[in-house]
């Protein structure tokens, strides 16, 4: 024990000497929460729409206003099939809706026209919301035009294949969005647990998660690796310490500044952007607690088959961005493929983000991520324990 | 022959990394108190062998015992009782020479009165009581060699390891350094040396000559160079390097 406090008393003085390193652990949470938590959104502000209208009638007319008054849509006027092409090439417009001739005249005497929405795919998700707006505001002017009593306007629910939209005729697949008054199911939505369906809210937890696994996983790794190179590790060997104080010694710090981090990131989310806590706190550290161990047993293990810093960044690299991506934190793990799901057993991210977003979001108790927790606590005695049993004193 | 106690004994030590043989049957031992020097050209295999006895690295064959430990089974054993000093200067950096005494008396297990105590005395007969918190990164190159032996050797080990501890010091501080090893000597402690200036080996007790991983001499100075008829352990050196080829 009086061995590790003499190991603990070391590193804390080495991390506090590091000119770099204060602000970073300081700044770091701060800048990542700001700039990510808004710059990584999936809510489309500004969509840039080529309108090509053929018809250049009253009701064409009406319809477009209808986007202009969008604050989503950023409109230009097109004049030809050409143009519309070109803009989509060149990447001036994320979308052209296109108004056929004779739309004015299908309306009234048919009750419904079709009109055409060209969307730039390369973003499928940036697409799909794009349909979704705009599907939106065409099936309003819909209904409104079948309201307005422009004669028979019977709502068939015709195959159409999207992204053409038949004006008049009602989408029941339609998400959060009105429905055409005639349709004969009507249904009444209530987001729960995040209301407004505010981004930042869902993506505040994840930040969090990124930053305190860096923190962690990285100083932890980078700091036994550097001894190495250092040979001071060398120097330690020729002493009797025993292989669990060195990784307890160089755990323990790590620990404890990732799980401050955490605190910091944790208040600054709830400060700047009111984040939810609606879980207890006390259980929101234990599974951070328990996360941390299997973050930090990876990277002394990782830094113990390391030679230099190259290396063990470069495989950190590979783990974080496999974790992370599969995470849950950006994409919804059940949408992955039944392969990738099964793989990702392994993923401690996956348990953490679920456990995280659902004590802060809503309210879980401990009850609620039992499994997370135990899952976790698992994985990270195995991590410790392999990295310790990998420290080699002696060289073969 | 001899009554004194052997603190060091190798026998048919062997290391090989693949097909290469950096220690080819080595058998040698070292008493308690002398100052023993390991002889050779850089990659004659005399970092290998004192990793070796240090319990660093682990020996392919042979029976090794160190402060009356085997090196196979107890390495932690030997390594409570030997203080170590790497070719490579290894003290933190970072941290002040009092923090550096510190950690490594700590980590053998020294208490902290103690080492209070012990380090105010130990930087006074360095001169460097004013610098005591000063960063190693700032201290000259000569000051950090002397502080690293005498860190080696803060908890009174049985045995210091000193792998090529005047590499890259200038000849006064070399002087200086070995005025440092006969002091521990004569304190008792066993040191083992390794080294590559030849000269050096004048000042040890005893020294082996090592070429290609082979241990081609041992013996006094005096008695190597009266048996090859030489002038200097040089002269020794280079005739036995000769018939290598």
């Amino acid at each position: 024990m009086r061995t590790i406090l003499f190991i603990l008393q070391k590193e804390f003085l080495q991390v506090f000497r590091n000119r770099t390193m204060l602000p970073m652990i300081l700044l770091m949470p701060v800048v990542q929460l700001l700039v990510l938590v808004n710059a990584a959104t999936f809510e489309l502000k500004s969509i840039d729409m080529a309108v090509l209208d053929s018809d250049r009638s009253l009701m064409s007319h009406e319809l477009v206003s209808r986007f202009e008054g969008s604050p989503y849509f950023k409109l230009t006027h097109l004049l030809s099939q050409g143009a519309a092409e070109a803009a989509l090439y060149d990447n001036s417009a994320d979308v052209v809706l296109v108004i056929p001739g004779g739309f004015e005249r299908t309306m009234v005497r048919e009750g419904g026209a079709p009109v055409q929405l060209l969307i730039n795919a390369i973003d499928g998700m940036a697409a799909g919301l794009i349909d979704l707006y705009a599907g939106n505001i065409i099936a309003e002017y819909g209904s409104d035009m079948a309201l307005g009593g422009s004669g028979d306007s019977p709502a068939g629910f015709g195959g159409l294949s999207q992204p053409d939209e038949t004006i008049g005729q009602g989408k029941p697949d339609r998400p959060g969005g009105l429905k055409p008054a005639l349709s004969p199911i009507e249904v009444t939505h209530r987001f729960l647990f995040n209301p407004t369906l505010k981004y930042t809210i869902y993506m505040l937890p994840g930040i969090l998660v990124i930053l305190v696994t860096i923190v962690g996983m990285f100083l932890t790794a980078i700091n036994i690796v550097r001894e190495k190179e250092q040979g001071t590790i060398e120097q330690i060997n020729a002493t009797p310490i025993l292989k669990y104080q060195f990784i307890t010694g160089k755990l323990i710090p790590f620990l404890i500044i990732a799980l401050f981090e955490f605190a910091l990131g944790l208040l600054a989310a709830y400060l700047l952007f009111d984040m939810p806590v609606l879980g207890s706190l006390w259980l929101v550290f234990l599974i951070t607690f328990a996360f941390l161990l299997v973050a930090l047993g990876l990277g002394l293990l990782l830094s113990a088959i390391s030679s230099n810093q190259q290396q063990v960044s470069f495989t950190i690299f590979f783990f974080l961005l496999l974790f992370i991506l599969m995470s849950g934190i950006f994409t919804p793990t059940e949408s992955m493929p039944e392969w990738a799901q099964r793989i990702n057993i392994i993923n401690p991210f996956k348990y953490y983000m679920r456990a995280l977003r659902m004590i802060l979001l809503k309210g879980a108790g401990i009850v609620d991520v039992t499994r997370d927790l135990l899952f976790l606590g698992i994985y990270g005695s195995i991590a410790l324990g392999v990295a310790v049993w990998r420290y080699r004193k002696v060289r073969a | 022959m001899d009554s004194r106690e052997v603190v060091i004994e190798a026998r048919d030590m062997v290391k090989r990394f693949g097909s290469f043989t950096a220690n080819d049957r080595l058998n040698f031992h070292v008493y308690r108190g002398e100052i023993f020097g390991l002889l050779g050209a850089n990659g004659a295999g005399k970092t290998t062998a004192l990793k070796i006895l240090c319990g660093l690295s682990k020996p392919t064959s042979g029976e090794i015992r160190v402060a009356g430990y085997s090196v196979r089974h107890n390495p932690n054993q030997i390594k409570r009782n030997i203080g170590y000093m790497s070719q490579k200067f290894s003290l933190y950096e970072d941290l002040t020479i009092l923090e550096n005494i510190r950690f490594f008396a700590g980590i053998y297990g020294m208490r902290r009165r103690e080492i209070r105590k012990r380090s105010a005395t130990m930087l006074k007969k360095l001169g460097l009581e004013h610098a005591a918190g000063r960063l190693i990164a700032d201290l000259p190159t000569g000051w950090r060699q002397k502080l690293a032996f005498s860190i080696a050797i803060f908890h009174d080990p049985q045995i210091v390891f000193l792998d090529e501890p005047t590499g890259g010091v200038d000849p006064i501080t070399r002087r200086q350094f070995w005025e440092m090893i006969y002091e521990a000597a004569s304190r008792g402690i066993t040191v083992f040396v390794t080294t590559h200036y030849m000269d050096e080996a004048e000042y040890c007790d005893r020294v082996t000559i090592m070429t290609d991983g082979q241990i081609m001499a041992i013996g006094s100075p005096a008695e190597l160079k009266s048996a090859y008829k030489a002038e200097s352990i040089d002269e020794v050196f280079r005739m036995l390097a000769r018939n290598i080829e």
